[in-house]
């Protein structure tokens, strides 16, 4: 940074990095710029023209998006380059702008869902004229077809092209583009189709003016009647910062937040649009199975038929299994409730994943997610990240879009950017050091990144597939990261919510079940294990959701969803961050450590907290590192032990993108995106 | 201006591939660009499609697409955004493009579209034989000549795409018909103009006017033009 340029700016003197643009230059001198068509996370393209400023000395008004500082010019003695941003002349070149923009723009904001949230609103009361002088009829445009989860109206666009951007840019899907030219350049999708990007949802936000909002979303709500509340997604392992949008007690939609470290400003389809499911298939009171049926019960009679049956038998008969969208002070506290009443069958990896207790760096994406960029080799393992989280697969393709070589071994699957397929199961991973892909780039790499997903290590031979991956990072001097699925399970695994000493996991709960040696099983939140496997055991199912684990159930104890408590969620990389609470729960639910905390009560053990402050304290107590909210605690590097690993090829765990947990399973729009994915997929297949 | 769309499924063939001759072509075209940057090769090869089919069709903008390693929609904002790429199918013989702009509109361009529409029909669209087809354009530069058509024309055996000068209702009425017959008319000045001349005849410059010396002429008529 020796090289800084003097910038005059409104008459004050600032020294700036000349590879600033002058619209980034002001920012940092905190002068505001109107703009359209720039955004800090896309290229710049410089059509809208309204970030218009004046350049001393220059003939004209420049547009400062698409100028760098280094690139102005001085005065002729010397002087630095001085630029106004609030002169007549910019205001009147603004103004023209706009008057330009408003031409074929209607006047429907009353009827508009932008409005309220529009830039163009905003925009068009700084600069905009209180009249018209465009008589002529306004340019119509038609719809555009973007799919269940876009609607557009594109009579409104201004041709910004963020979207096009977006699409080609960050979500790696090139299908949209803008056609025609002059009057007639339209925004439109290829032939006319949805994009096929599971983060397409994105391009809503990016859109300054209404054209593109959301369809599930549409004439519901305006945003200053909604109640804002920031918090985490728990759609996948990312731990995407968003934003909850309620009106009284119903979820309207969800936001994404700026966290550079984790989402940047993107979310997935699923995080913003499986809300709708929130509101279906909800348990909103306790149920208990009688003569084979489940009938509805109180509270009372629910904790009178949970403590019936586990006080007539012994502990180890007792198990329990916790889910992924759970927080984890609810997985601290089954902990410790099983603890308390002596049974140590307990487990947080309904996917049966071989992850050691313990050894952090075993499964925590150690590299961080910001770390993806400065890597400059990855390999990824038995992952489908497009699937798995698409925001870090848009992170990996924005490594690659820099030169980084990604080599996949696992199903070959278009992840958005070009990779190296080196196998498909095992035997890649035991040869690895045979294939090109290890010769030419890995072993080249000077920080290369191995990125083992979560699902390899829940083969039988998942231990070994973990020893053999770190193995190999550790052997090229880079980075292990795993990446998970589940947004609770790195909490769960962080406190330890594993089976203790001679205790079952996931596997020898369901064999005991199956085979009737364990006679209870309590599911919080676990709806992803095959329900015919629990045999004849009676099964206690605390959860939001009338899912798998509810049919199945002979309790159901109702609680609360991710947006109707508060709680701790560790992302993949490790990085607790708060959720809170953002509407209240549906019916006689409660939050899920108070259900354990009351049920405890009823068991005659009760727990030692009574408020979820003193849960956490006792949390914090044993795991400090969970109280630097929004800090990583980096893992101390300890190789897990190698074996052989099977030949069998890595199978991704997400069969569909879009139904992978309860909510998303009872979300309408997510099951009208699963249809159509699932329609693209057999025409293609037909081709 | 008018919204550019891709025609209807309805009449985009199925399928497209440069003949031998034309794929030899287009690989030498790709070959004048540096590694990776084969997307700048787009425009002559659409116009080669073009050339070759007679106009764009979706399958032919897809097939020129892959062949440069580029998504199709961006080979679709470029076809969109020249007008002289044909989106829609084109007469069979030619397709007349009638210069509309000042010069040529002061000349006589509107008796001109008014006879295409009298002898081919709406502009746009292919004539009832299936032989012709013609829009108006924008200025084409050849003012002095006007006013004047740009014609693209398969005839002969091969692609053409000449100016045809100094045009009078008689005598573009004679072209258009030459043209639905598979006649290659003479390209050029329609009066004998050498160039842009005078109409009184050149007073500098004197030497050599001879046709051959007009090299698109010339060409024509290597071609078969009478």
């Amino acid at each position: 940074m020796s090289d800084l340029r003097k910038l005059v700016i409104d008459g004050e003197e600032h020294e700036l990095d000349p590879n600033l643009t002058v619209l980034q230059a002001c920012e940092v001198a905190g002068k505001e710029i109107p703009r359209f068509c720039y955004h800090e996370r896309l290229s710049i393209a410089g059509n809208c023209r309204m970030c218009l400023i004046e350049a001393v000395g220059a003939p004209k008004p420049m547009a400062s998006c698409a100028m760098q500082v280094k690139d102005l010019r001085g005065g002729p003695e010397g002087q630095p380059p001085a630029i106004k941003t609030n002169s007549p002349l910019v205001k009147q070149a603004r103004e023209g702008v706009m008057e330009f923009l408003l031409i074929n723009h209607p006047l429907d904001c009353p009827i508009c869902d932008q409005g309220g949230e529009c830039d163009l609103q905003d925009q068009a009361m700084a600069y905009g004229a209180d009249f018209s002088r465009f008589n002529e009829a306004k340019r119509s445009m038609d719809e555009i077809n973007l799919g269940p989860l876009i609607k557009t109206h594109m009579t409104r666009c201004i041709q910004c092209t963020r979207c096009v951007r977006f699409a080609t840019e960050i979500a790696g899907v090139p299908e949209m583009g803008c056609t025609g030219r002059g009057e007639d350049a339209e925004i439109v999708s290829y032939l006319d189709s949805a994009l096929t990007s599971e983060m397409q949802g994105n391009v809503i936000d990016l859109c300054p003016v209404g054209a593109l909002t959301s369809r599930p979303y549409a004439f519901n709500a305006r945003p200053w009647e909604l109640c804002k509340t920031e918090t985490i997604d728990v759609m996948d392992a990312l731990g995407s910062n968003i934003r909850i949008d309620a009106k009284g007690t119903e979820v309207m939609r969800v936001m994404p937040l700026n966290h550079d470290g984790v989402n940047e400003e993107w979310i997935s389809d699923k995080a913003r649009f499986a809300c709708d499911g929130l509101a279906r298939q909800r348990l909103d009171q306790p149920y208990v199975r009688k003569d084979g049926k489940l009938t509805a019960a109180s509270w009372d009679e629910a904790f009178a038929a949970v403590r019936e049956k586990v006080s007539g038998i012994a502990p180890e008969k007792i198990a329990a299994l916790a889910g992924d969208l759970v927080s984890t002070e609810a997985m601290f506290a089954l902990k410790a409730l099983m603890t308390q009443i002596g049974s140590a069958n307990v487990d947080c990896r309904q996917d049966r994943a071989k992850l050691p207790a313990g050894n952090r760096s075993a499964w925590l994406f150690n590299s961080t997610i910001e770390g993806i960029e400065d890597a400059d080799a990855i390999l990824l393992i038995g992952t489908n990240p497009r699937k798995e989280s698409p925001v870090l697969n848009a992170r990996i393709r924005k490594a690659w879009l820099t030169g980084v070589e990604v080599g996949m071994i696992g199903e070959a699957v278009d992840l958005t950017y070009d990779t190296h397929h080196v196998g498909m199961g095992g035997e890649s991973l035991s040869a690895i050091k045979d294939s090109v892909f290890y010769k030419d780039v890995l072993s080249k790499a000077e920080r290369p990144l191995v990125i083992l997903g979560a699902a390899a290590t829940a083969r039988d031979d998942g231990e070994a597939v973990l020893g053999a991956s770190m193995a190999l990072a550790e052997s090229l001097g880079g980075q292990f990261s795993m990446l998970h699925t589940a947004a609770a399970r790195v909490g769960g695994l962080e406190v330890n919510c594993l089976p203790g000493e001679d205790g079952r996991d996931t596997d020898g709960i369901l064999v005991g079940a199956a085979s009737g040696a364990v006679e209870v099983v309590y599911l919080l939140g676990a709806d992803e294990i095959d329900m015919e496997t629990l045999g004849q055991a009676f099964v206690i199912y605390q959860g939001h959701h009338g899912d798998a684990g509810a049919h199945r159930a002979d309790v159901i104890l109702p609680a609360a969803a991710y947006t109707e408590q508060s709680g701790i969620f560790v992302n993949t990389e490790g990085r607790p961050q708060m959720a809170y609470r953002a509407a209240f729960p549906l019916g006689e639910a409660k939050e899920d450590w108070a259900i354990i905390r009351a049920l405890s009560e009823r068991l005659g053990e009760p727990l030692p907290f009574d408020s979820i402050d003193q849960l956490r304290a006792k949390m914090f107590e044993q795991f400090p590192h969970l109280q630097t909210i929004n800090a990583i605690t980096p893992a101390e590097w300890r190789a897990a032990p190698t074996g052989t690993v099977d030949e069998a090829p890595f199978v991704c765990p997400i069969d569909d993108f879009y139904m992978t947990n309860p909510i998303a399973r009872a979300s309408e729009t997510m099951a009208e995106c699963s249809r159509l994915a699932r329609e693209k997929t057999s025409a293609l297949a037909a081709e | 201006m008018t919204t550019r769309r891709l025609a209807p499924e309805a009449v985009q063939p199925s399928s497209f591939a440069f003949n031998a001759e034309n794929a030899e072509w287009a690989k030498r075209q790709i070959a004048k660009f540096p590694e990776g940057r084969q997307a700048s090769a787009i425009i002559p090869l659409l116009w080669r499609a073009q050339a070759q089919e007679g106009w764009l069709t979706r399958t032919a903008i897809e097939g020129v697409a892959d062949m440069l390693d580029m998504p199709h929609i961006r080979a679709l904002e470029v076809a969109t955004f020249y007008f002289m790429f044909q989106l829609a199918p084109t007469g069979e013989n030619a397709h007349i493009q009638v210069c509309g702009t000042t010069t040529c509109m002061i000349c006589g361009a509107e008796d001109l579209t008014a006879l295409c529409e009298k002898l081919i029909g709406p502009a746009h669209t292919v004539s009832a034989d299936g032989k012709l087809s013609w829009e108006e354009v924008e200025c084409l530069g050849a003012c002095a000549n006007a006013p004047m058509a740009q014609i693209d024309s398969w005839v002969k055996g091969g692609f053409h795409s000449d100016y045809y000068e100094d045009l009078t209702v008689a005598t573009f009425e004679t072209l258009i018909e030459g043209f639905r017959k598979g006649d290659y008319p003479k390209p050029g000045s329609q009066t004998g103009r050498f160039a842009s001349e005078p109409i009184g005849g050149a007073t500098s410059l004197l030497d050599d006017h001879a046709e051959a010396a007009n090299a698109s002429v010339a060409i024509a008529i290597s071609e078969g033009a009478t």
